[in-house]
């Protein structure tokens, strides 16, 4: 119960931030506008789908996931910030339950990631985008994202309690830019060299990807013939997830918990 | 167990750096206590194992009854701690702040409200209460902070460098705020290296030098260690060996003289004579007398007397 009303706690505090900020909800929200644009419109033009397709059906599996990577980033800053200015000592001495610190960071990043995921869908279907296998995989589609992106927000949570400096937090959070791009999210695996097609496949957000792919009836759905993490995508992401969140969530919790400085 | 914090024999490495080395606390209630050491000398550390903030390696430490380690959240129940940061939430308002510490201490989403409210319009905070903390100058980030530990109205409140970075006036308000909250009966651990603060506000100080307590006392008492100094400055050289003489006799050792011959100084170990009488007596010697002062020592003396000898016993012979 505390544990729950401790977290909740927390989770508003968040939403509290974004309500003073609304600059910040605008800059999370228009985000996905322009990569629709930018990668839909402008290099769409040049890119073919592997088995023909739209490849802005094709491109926007690969934004839902690569929203959910930027939370690897934005939590490492988030934590990064309390863990410098004192904010997290603060709660560490206070009768508050140590795990609902670190609930209450990755439930408000699960509340802010849902709300740009229900806008990037909209955009989506602005721009021709459908979920063609109806609502049942639809909603299995969104339940993955949620999963990975969680796995995201704890890692990024172990690296901010690692860092404890914003500034260094700030420095590193463009480099989750590239892990995203090494990957099936923009273009097509297939043409790669053959060391960095291994990389990519293996990649746990080409998984992911893949998994949206499928469950949303895209295009681009590998063939038998792929990688086992494309050819079984939702397993396989499910499974990339399960064991990035059994090494990231005890990291963390024990950084936060234990011995400190 | 009549001491709020008790330490004994409190040890903490990070790495090859030995913070603490051994240190001993017994910090009686309803005062505040001041910890005075330069930096790097343990202080911060110290208050981290008090406010279970970090595990000590070795020894052990009850705060308001409750041991460090095998009771941390007891401990938790019983303390405010306002370290060198404002560590309060920039991007929320001064009011949400203390409403979500309050929260988190569980005073109840009620009971935080009604507290946060009280405590800013004691702390004189109400205008402000409504904009966001990035707005705030410093000495108004510090005092927010400084409510947010009172939240809960705690038996012990550690204060971590409370002024560090402030100008003379907040500081002025700071100290005038720890001094109410002893008078309401809470007890104050207080870090500084501000000595003149620790004057004001401490009835009793330890000095920390490398990770363990080198002296300990009133004020009043670490700086009667070192005694009074006079310093004369005498018109002519014709007039020097006959002050040197009268000093002399009266603080039984010789007086140091400065390069240029005309002034004298001799420190008085305990208590010095009468001004007056001084001055009567080097006018009976014939000294013709320009400037006497008697300066008493402030605890930087006191301070740099220990720890310069704390540094020189460590060279080894």
């Amino acid at each position: 119960m505390i544990l729950a009303a401790d977290s909740w706690t927390l989770v508003q505090r968040r939403l509290l931030q974004l309500k003073h900020q609304p600059g910040q909800l605008v800059a999370m929200l228009a985000f996905p506008a322009i990569m629709i644009v930018l990668f839909g419109f402008v290099f769409g033009s040049a890119i073919s789908v592997p088995g023909g397709g739209n490849y802005r059906e094709y491109l926007m599996p690969g934004l839902f996931v690569m929203t959910s990577m930027f939370s690897l980033s934005s939590s490492m800053v988030e934590v990064a910030t309390d863990q410098g200015r004192g904010v997290m000592d603060r709660f560490r001495s206070m009768p508050t339950s140590r795990a609902a610190v670190l609930l209450g960071q990755t439930g408000s990043d699960a509340v802010t990631g849902l709300l740009g995921l229900a806008v990037m869908l909209v955009c989506g279907y602005a721009c021709g985008w459908r979920a063609h296998d109806g609502l049942g995989p639809a909603l299995a589609a969104v339940g993955v994202l949620v999963v990975f992106r969680s796995a995201m927000a704890w890692i990024g949570t172990c690296f901010g309690l690692l860092v404890r400096d914003e500034q260094v937090a700030d420095q590193l959070a463009p480099l989750s830019m590239p892990f995203s791009m090494l990957s099936n999210a923009f273009v097509p695996t297939g043409g790669m060299p053959g060391w960095l097609r291994v990389v990519c496949d293996w990649n746990p957000i080409s998984a992911a990807v893949a998994a949206c792919r499928s469950l949303f009836g895209n295009p681009g759905v590998p063939g038998p013939g792929a990688a086992w993490p494309l050819a079984h995508p939702v397993t396989a992401t499910l499974l990339w997830s399960a064991l990035l969140l059994a090494i990231f969530v005890p990291l963390a919790v024990r950084r936060f918990a234990g011995a400190g400085r | 167990m009549n001491h709020i914090v008790s330490a004994e024999g409190l040890r903490k490495r990070y790495g090859t750096t030995t913070a603490l080395a051994g240190l001993d606390l017994a910090v009686p209630a309803h005062t505040v206590y001041g910890l005075l050491g330069p930096n790097g000398a343990g202080k911060s550390t110290a208050v981290r194992v008090l406010t279970t903030l970090t595990r000590p390696d070795a020894g052990h430490a009850t705060v308001a009854g409750h041991d460090v380690v095998r009771r941390p959240e007891r401990v938790r129940s019983s303390i405010g701690l306002a370290g060198q940061h404002a560590a309060v939430d920039e991007r929320l308002t001064g009011r949400e702040n203390l409403r979500l510490f309050g929260r988190l201490s569980r005073l109840g989403r009620r009971g935080a409200a009604a507290r946060a409210d009280e405590l800013l319009a004691r702390f004189d905070l109400a205008d402000a209460a409504d904009r966001l903390v990035a707005t705030y100058s410093g000495g108004m980030r510090r005092r927010v902070d400084l409510v947010a530990s009172l939240l809960t109205a705690p038996a012990v409140l550690f204060l971590d460098e409370p002024t560090t970075g402030l100008d003379p006036r907040s500081r002025l308000e700071i100290w005038a705020t720890v001094r109410e909250l002893v008078a309401d009966g809470t007890s104050v651990l207080l870090t500084t290296q501000y000595l003149d603060e620790a004057d004001q506000l401490a009835s009793a100080v330890a000095v920390i030098d490398h990770g363990r307590v080198i002296a300990e006392g009133s004020p009043a008492a670490l700086k009667s260690r070192i005694g009074s100094q006079l310093d004369v400055e005498v018109a002519d050289a014709s007039s020097v060996d006959s002050a040197r003489t009268v000093l002399g006799t009266l603080a039984g050792r010789p007086p140091e003289t400065d390069p240029g011959g005309l002034r004298l100084s001799v420190a008085f170990p305990g208590a010095t004579p009468p001004l007056p009488e001084i001055v009567r007596m080097l006018d009976n010697a014939g000294a013709v007398v320009r400037d006497v002062g008697l300066r008493h020592p402030s605890l930087d003396d006191v301070f740099l007397s220990l720890t310069e000898k704390a540094a020189r016993s460590e060279v080894p012979a």
